[in-house]
């Protein structure tokens, strides 16, 4: 079976089952040589985490034994061994495949709604709690309705 | 003959829950007593049949009927009984007929229980699951039919995806279902209030339990699920915060939300119109997680054209569906307001908190889950979201949530009158900070910030919970079970911190080449590689790895990680070998064949993750406990809000 039947296969059994809450995910043992650095290694753990398999659902480049996730493993192993930091191989890596393979979305402005969200959210949530505590805090407080 | 039997049969089923649908909502409407009952008669004439459908399905997996088209695709005559039975619900139209019967067995238990609430609410509660069941049994009927004949028939089947083959993931389906659908039942509850425009709140009372019920059921779903993930897929992580996760995770943030602010509306009349659009946005939340994931819509707008009969059907039903259910809100919601107050800091004002931040916890699961959609959608370029996004994201509500849990349950109803549980209060926070800053900094010894807070709270939480029940205890206070299930669960939640925090700090992984006999050291466990043997199963072979872990002279693990190859589909999968303790899980998941006995292996050391998914069913158990609480044996309509006195379940009164 060729790679592409397989891969064919996989992603259907993927779609087979997104309803049960689980995905069946292809997953692989990084088989790119180790850094002696322990620094360096570090490093190569959070990028390889930080950068997607392009070809899977959701799957970080360091999880995934599609054939391309390897060799972006060992880009990756490269570009640190020649020097290159963190933030040059992410630049380099969007270029070559856009924003897609940052599972970390860029702090732009472009994804300022995405970021800041939460902490909105989280404000209009807590200015709503007060001005239904203080419309609350001046009703009458009926005693006889929880013993 | 006997699939075509069948299929007719759910077509009976689907004619049932028309009348069902039609009799209980008009027969209510219209006060016709005769109308009502047979919607109720309904109910189990619908489940008969569709037992007996799915029985006939069930029996050609069994038989290894291969001239069904769904049975051919998703079995193989080698594949163990077991899970060709499980195989039934292995793919999207037998999940969905799965759907369909954990719904008949939900309605039969409303029609069963409700007998003591009056006649025309359970009519129209029972109108309600009608419409549901209808348009399921609508959808599997005209576009995924698993009674499809397949002509010529096969020799063999496809086989079942060898990663399903296993037992957590067969019995995770209909758990998890067991919870979407439950929240369908609790939706019906709180739209049949909406039709009869009841204006006071003993609906609250009746929905509580069953909403609990589905609730506990999503939550150990929802665990199960994980802990398949963990161990079958064998990368080790135990949450992906992947589209599909999060679709089953939104109804539970926001079903948790739920249980909460039905307690207030039950016993103080409050957050009536609230708890109602909650019930509504649960039960949407749901459907979305059964349906749109499905669809392939969150991975690709444009997969959702991949079938448009399906996607169409999904939509209007949504549509319908939800702003039905919103246009009903809209229209009641004014005249449900309420006069009742409570001081800026009690229960009721917690609560709120409670309520509050798990909607944002939800809204922030959500936009994340949809963000690559919009940003497709409006133009903005491709866009991931993963993990490295989601982690810090979601703390943004939930680490206020767990902070402010021990301080919520202690204040009082209507008036908090904290000053009372101060020193205890106090008393178990110092205790907290002394074992939660030591087991951090003397044992785990981790630099991230998030870690000593975490766990600090965990353990507060679990203190603040237990101090008032125990006093209790010590001064012969029988507890009710509505008490006692609060505390459970809310330990629950500090347990799962507790697992949460440590896992996610304290992990350590390591992907390394071993030759035979060589051996490599992680978080002070040595993991030595034996080799590998060969293996054969009923339906795949494969080889077998050894990995013997050893701390100091002393062997802790006898790990055998495995690498399948199944024979049908000739998928391979790994089985990460564990080493579980109640405080850690030593894994060796094996990669591949270097040459000359030298293999690569993924290693790793994984503190207190038994606690995540212990919490979680703690959490789960903790809901059950509370619905043997006495409230609930009183009977329903006797019980109106101001009689109530004892076995109050939600206040620690001490």
């Amino acid at each position: 079976m060729s790679a592409a039947r397989i891969r064919q296969r996989l992603l259907a059994a993927v779609f087979a089952f997104t309803m049960l809450g689980a995905v069946a995910l292809a997953f692989a043992v990084d088989n790119t040589p180790q850094f002696a650095d322990p620094v360096l290694q570090a490093r190569y753990y959070g990028l390889t985490h930080e950068l997607r398999c392009m070809q899977c659902q959701s799957e970080a480049l360091a999880d995934s034994n599609v054939g391309l996730a390897a060799d972006l493993r060992m880009e990756v192993h490269k570009l640190i061994e020649s020097g290159k930091s963190d933030v040059e191989i992410r630049d380099f890596m969007v270029a070559r495949y856009s924003e897609f393979i940052l599972l970390r979305p860029r702090m732009s402005l472009r994804n300022l709604w995405l970021w800041a969200a939460p902490g909105l959210l989280l404000i209009a949530g807590i200015v709503v709690a007060l001005r239904v505590l203080r419309r609350r805090a001046q009703l009458p407080i009926s005693d006889d309705e929880v013993s | 003959m006997l699939v075509e039997l069948g299929h007719f049969a759910m077509i009976l089923a689907l004619a049932l829950s028309a009348a069902q649908a039609f009799f209980g909502l008009t027969g209510a409407a219209l006060k016709r007593e005769r109308w009502m009952s047979v919607a109720t008669s309904a109910v189990t004439g619908q489940f008969l049949f569709l037992a007996l459908g799915t029985a006939t399905l069930v029996h050609a997996f069994v038989v290894n009927d291969f001239s069904v088209k769904y049975v051919a695709n998703h079995s193989n005559s080698a594949l163990p009984l077991f899970y060709r039975v499980a195989a039934l619900w292995g793919a999207h139209e037998g999940s969905l007929l799965l759907w369909i019967c954990v719904l008949g067995v939900w309605s039969i238990a409303v029609a069963w229980r409700g007998a003591k609430l009056p006649p025309d609410y359970l009519a129209r509660v029972l109108g309600v699951l009608g419409v549901v069941s209808f348009g399921f049994l609508l959808f599997l009927l005209t576009t995924s039919n698993p009674f499809e004949r397949l002509l010529p028939a096969a020799i063999d089947g496809a086989d079942l995806n060898p990663q399903l083959q296993d037992f957590a993931m067969a019995i995770h389906p209909p758990i998890l279902y067991a919870g979407y659908v439950g929240m369908s039942v609790s939706f019906a509850f709180a739209c049949a209030a909406m039709l009869e425009g009841r204006r006071d709140h003993l609906w609250a009372h009746w929905q509580r339990p069953w909403t609990v019920m589905a609730w506990a059921f999503l939550s150990c779903g929802i665990a199960l699920g994980s802990w398949w993930a963990y161990y079958v897929l064998g990368w080790g992580g135990w949450w992906a915060w992947d589209p599909v996760e999060n679709a089953s995770f939104m109804p539970w943030l926001a079903g948790t939300a739920l249980i909460h602010s039905l307690i207030v509306t039950d016993k103080r009349g409050l957050f009536k119109s609230w708890t109602l659009l909650l019930s509504v946005a649960v039960f949407s939340l749901s459907l979305l997680g059964t349906f749109l994931v499905r669809s392939g819509v969150l991975n690709s707008v444009h997969s959702f054209a991949a079938d448009p009969a399906r996607g169409i059907f999904i939509l209007s039903f949504l549509v319908l569906m939800i702003g039905g259910a919103l246009a009903l809100y809209a229209w009641r919601a004014p005249s449900l307001g309420s006069d009742v107050g409570f001081e800026m800091v009690s229960r009721e004002s917690f609560i709120l908190f409670n309520n509050i931040l798990l909607a944002v916890a939800t809204a922030v699961v959500f936009g994340g889950t949809l963000a690559p959609m919009i940003a497709d959608t409006l133009g903005l370029g491709t866009l991931s979201v993963g993990p490295p996004y989601f982690n810090p994201s979601f703390l943004v509500p939930t680490l206020p949530l767990v902070a402010l849990l021990s301080v919520g349950i202690h204040a009082r109803w209507r008036r908090g009158q904290l000053s009372l549980s101060k020193q205890r209060l106090l008393g178990t926070l110092a205790i907290a900070l002394v074992v939660g800053l030591g087991i951090v900094y003397g044992i785990y010894g981790s630099t991230r910030l998030m870690t000593p807070i975490g766990a600090v709270l965990g353990i507060w939480i679990i203190l603040s919970s237990l101090v008032d029940p125990l006093l209790q205890l010590r001064k012969r206070i029988a507890l009710p079970a509505g008490v006692l299930g609060m505390t459970v669960a809310h330990i629950g939640v500090g347990i799962f911190v507790l697992g949460i925090t440590f896992v996610e700090s304290s992990t350590i992984e390591r992907d390394i080449a071993l030759a035979q006999g060589q051996s490599h050291t992680i978080g002070g466990y040595e993991f030595r590689f034996l080799g590998v043997e060969n293996m054969e199963g009923p339906n795949f072979d494969g080889v077998r790895g050894h990995v013997i872990v050893s701390q100091g002279s002393k062997v802790v693990a006898d790990l055998h990680p495995d690498k399948r190859r199944y024979f049908v589909q000739g998928t391979v999968t790994t089985k990460a070998a564990i080493g579980a303790q109640w405080n850690r899980d030593l894994l060796a998941a094996l990669g591949e064949d270097l040459g000359s006995n030298s293999w690569s292996l993924r290693l790793q050391y994984r503190p207190m993750i038994r606690f995540v998914w212990l919490g979680a069913a703690i959490m789960a158990l903790g809901g059950v406990m509370t619905l043997f609480d006495r409230r609930y044996r009183t009977a329903p309509v006797a019980a109106t809000a101001n009689t109530q006195t004892t076995g109050d379940p939600v206040q620690a009164s001490t």
